[in-house]
């Protein structure tokens, strides 16, 4: 056990195991001879495991090296440079950039474990409400009367239910 | 503004005098966790960190766990008060260093901490003395539910919990578990441990240190995978091997007695002699001296109460600890008389070694 590491960088045997603390996470690398010294593993402070992971893992293809987040404006460049997403929307924009690297740094790369229940079916009332609201809305405007007093009653069972299902939880 | 938290007569690491054990000093579980339509923190804006450190700390006020609990906001601690909750493990280098707009949860009992805007917008924090990963995931999950109550939280089918690191993503569970382990130190198998844990996705850090060296034989051991297992899985894993190393450090104890008795005597009386005779003990020295006592409680030297007592210090010990007491930022060389004076007082009660009653145990 233990004999047999790669290097992380490339597939020469590793001869330089590296646990680094990084904003406090701690982060194990190995790597061979040659690449330690290429990524100047002497001068901790000078080594960079976000660099790392981009050369070993990201692709580069163009079309991949151009996004950028509508919520909150990360780009590739910068989810590169710190390997950090910057908001829930980043996830579905830079998901064919993040699987590769969850795939070595996880045991699987889907979730198998608690899921937020009440908050999802909260949020899913939510959507719910607001595209019936908009329906709403627009049966109105068309003075389609008839569509609108039926949107009016899901929305007023949808809040019944909404309601009903926090006082059972609290 | 901490003393409260500092004086409080049942906190869990520095006041719980009957369930210190042998090898397991804690148990820690840590969540990681987000809400929906906000940047992480590290990406919002002051306005939106406010909002988001007003709205979790108003709803964390209202749980049970946190009844008379106490809330910092972090730009309102002064260096010190931050590096004594540092120093206690209820806060993050990280949030120290946080801008405007974060904050601190902690309970009466100081079991449980929710730190607000540091990587993540939240990150909840259980601990408890002992071995205990079960009963604790049992704790943490059960208030993190009560919490996704009425927040949004953040989280994706596929991916799970969302977290701005990709190290946290799915469960955003890290699991850990502080041990002490002198027997594997002084027998020089720590770092074969410390290889043969990492293949199993397991990440040991050392403890009461800057960075990774370890003083005080104290580690640190975690689960490093978040995504793609079960919570209880991960915490089954982890556990597994935490027993075998837990067998290792048994075993290395009773083969050091064996194989350099004299050696091992020498080093736990010369601690004892240091701890209640020197007057000058800087940090390293005294974390060294305590583990060694504490080795001594789990040999029967001393009795079975004075453990606490001895991880009690290895909290109280600490330069942010020691400098808060004395009411002053004071340079190491007086911090360290400080600390001697410290210990000479408290060990001054300590019963002697008993010598004899590691005969039995051989
Ligand atoms: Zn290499
Ligand atoms: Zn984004």
């Amino acid at each position: 056990m233990g004999e047999n590491l790669k290097c992380s960088n490339c597939d020469n045997q590793a001869t330089v195991h590296l646990t680094q603390i990084i904003n406090n996470k701690i982060i194990k690398v190995d790597l061979c001879e040659s690449c330690a010294q290429a990524k100047g593993v002497t001068d901790p402070e000078g080594f960079s495991l976000a660099d790392l992971l981009n050369k070993s893992h990201v692709p580069t293809h163009e079309e991949d090296s151009s996004l950028q987040c509508p919520d909150c404006g990360l780009t590739t460049a910068d989810f590169r440079r710190t390997g950090r997403l910057g908001c829930s929307s980043c996830f579905t924009v830079f998901a064919s950039l993040l699987r590769p690297v969850l795939e070595d740094m996880h045991v699987g790369t889907c979730h198998k474990g608690k899921t937020p229940d009440v908050a999802l079916s909260r949020q899913s009332i939510t959507v719910q409400l607001d595209k019936l609201e908009k329906a709403l809305a627009k049966a109105i405007d068309e003075e389609a009367y008839e569509d609108a007093a039926k949107y009016r009653d899901q929305i007023k069972s949808l809040k019944e239910e909404a309601e009903n299902y926090e006082y059972s939880q609290s | 503004m901490i003393e409260p938290l500092l004086n409080c007569k049942d906190a869990e690491l520095t006041h719980n005098t009957q369930k210190a054990t042998p090898v397991v000093l804690s148990t820690r579980l840590r969540l990681a966790r987000n809400l929906l339509g906000t940047p992480f923190p590290e990406r919002a804006s002051l306005a939106q960190r406010s909002d988001i450190l007003s709205k979790c700390s108003d709803h964390l006020s209202g749980l049970g766990k946190m009844k008379k609990g106490s809330f910092f906001e972090i730009s309102e601690l002064s260096d010190l008060e931050k590096q004594v909750l540092v120093e206690r493990h209820l806060i993050s280098r990280e949030l120290c260093e946080s801008q405007q707009g974060s904050g601190v949860y902690i309970n009466k009992a100081q079991t449980c901490s929710v730190m607000i805007n540091e990587e993540d917008h939240l990150r909840i924090q259980f601990l408890k003395t002992g071995f205990h990963l079960k009963n604790v995931w049992k704790q943490i999950d059960r208030f993190d539910t009560e919490l996704e109550e009425h927040l949004d939280i953040a989280y994706d089918s596929e991916f799970g919990y969302l977290t701005a690191c990709p190290t946290n993503l799915g469960t955003g569970l890290r699991a850990s578990v502080m041990m002490h382990l002198p027997g594997l130190v002084l027998s020089d198998q720590m770092e074969r441990v410390i290889r043969a844990v990492n293949q199993l996705g397991i990440t040991v850090r050392g403890l009461f240190g800057e960075g990774s060296d370890a003083t005080g034989h104290v580690f640190q051991i975690s689960n490093q995978q978040t995504l793609g297992e079960q919570e209880g899985d991960i915490i089954d894993r982890l556990g597994n091997v935490l027993k075998t190393v837990i067998d290792h450090e048994v075993n290395a104890r009773f083969k050091c007695l064996e194989d350099s008795r004299s050696k091992v005597l020498d080093q736990i009386g010369r601690a004892y002699g240091v701890l209640r005779n020197a007057h000058v003990v800087n940090s390293a020295e005294a974390m060294n001296m305590l583990s060694l006592l504490r080795l001594a409680v789990d040999f029967e030297m001393l009795p079975e109460s004075n453990r606490a007592e001895i991880d009690r210090f290895f909290i109280e010990c600490q330069p942010g600890h020691i400098q808060h007491a004395t009411k002053s930022e004071i340079e190491p060389d007086e911090r360290d008389v400080c600390r001697a004076k410290k210990l000479r007082e408290e060990l001054g009660s300590l019963p002697a070694l008993d010598f004899d009653k590691l005969a039995d145990l051989t």
